[in-house]
């Protein structure tokens, strides 16, 4: 019991279990199932711009080791991807190329925007001619990190945050309204 | 060679550059018309061989624009900096990547963001931004009121 206590809503199977002899019955809602279906084995597109990406490959790498969450299949197509994480800078050559591998991901799919320069154009934000100013002008972002770049831990806590975003099983625009 | 030896066989060779001291790597400026015989006496010289180009930039100073050319020998291991100062309405400068192939791509660039233009250059046309692009950007007086947004 004090164990269970320790444990946040947003971690534990979403359902009740009834004893009954011989086994159990579970009794859950179906879109509760499937959020944390899919929360739980996200596949990131392998996707990075610049220095964002290294901190991205050490996240995957044993010392952070993200497939603790479920992210270990990164995926190099799109078409197999649920989540595309933008480490990196964002310019105008690249993009179109950014919003065409969006579009080729298949639904239900979520965008992480690492770092300054994905957030805002970060240190390219004054006197550049080619770098855009926040890769929110081309894809819609979920969830954004600070820093440049910024640490595993905090690409982990991100990726979390989209866990719970993603159990939570509301849209972008019900979470912005408050419902 | 050391920088002090190398220093003393240029400045025999060559009594026309000017040396610029408090650098790391011993640095001259020569003048632009003069740049291409002493490129190939650099690279081709017995005792100096610099055979290898491993930079190849432009500064741009608001009065004037500076090339800038490192050069090193994989043979002696000294390395030499050459700069060149051209004027801003017009800058042109004689090209090298005959004598060192890999600035063929770089005097591109060098084109492409701040309009040197490389005389006798094979194919100069613009290599990383459009072929459609208008001026240069790497100038400090460049505007694009479209994508930049002004300090």
């Amino acid at each position: 019991m004090n164990e269970n206590e320790t444990i946040t809503q947003s971690e534990i199977f979403p359902g009740v279990v009834h004893p009954t002899a011989g086994g159990g019955i579970l009794v859950s809602s179906i879109d509760d199932v499937v959020n944390w279906a899919r929360s739980n084995s996200l596949w990131p597109l392998v996707f990075g711009t610049s220095c964002c990406a290294i901190e991205m490959m050490s996240t995957a790498s044993a010392k952070y080791d993200w497939s603790r969450f479920g992210f270990e299949v990164a995926r190099a197509t799109p078409r197999q991807a649920d989540v595309i994480i933008i480490a990196g800078t964002i310019v105008n050559k690249m993009a179109p190329v950014l919003k065409r591998l969006y579009d080729q991901m298949a639904d239900p799919k979520w965008v992480i925007a690492m770092g300054a320069c994905a957030t805002s154009g970060g240190p390219f934000f004054y006197n550049t001619y080619s770098v855009v100013k926040g890769a929110d002008h081309v894809i819609p972002v979920d969830v954004y990190i600070a820093g440049c770049p910024p640490r595993p831990e905090a690409l982990l806590h991100a990726l979390i945050t989209l866990q719970q975003k993603i159990k939570s099983g509301l849209t972008r625009e019900q979470i912005r309204s408050g419902v | 060679m050391t920088n002090e030896e190398l220093k003393l066989f240029l400045s025999e060779k060559f009594p026309s550059l000017i040396i610029e001291e408090g650098n790391e790597w011993l640095t001259y400026y020569t003048e632009a018309n003069e740049w291409k015989l002493l490129a190939n006496e650099l690279c081709s010289n017995i005792s100096l061989q610099f055979n290898f180009l491993f930079c190849l930039t432009c500064i741009d100073w608001k009065t004037h624009l500076t090339m800038v050319y490192h050069l090193t020998s994989t043979t002696f291991k000294h390395t030499v900096v050459i700069k060149s100062k051209l004027n801003k309405e017009n800058p042109e400068i004689e090209t090298v990547c005959n004598i060192w192939r890999t600035a063929e791509f770089h005097e591109r660039e060098v084109y492409d963001l701040f309009g040197v233009k490389f005389l006798n250059h094979p194919d100069l046309r613009r290599l990383l931004l459009t072929d459609d692009w208008k001026g240069h950007p790497l100038l400090k007086d460049y505007e694009d009121p479209i994508n930049m947004i002004k300090l």
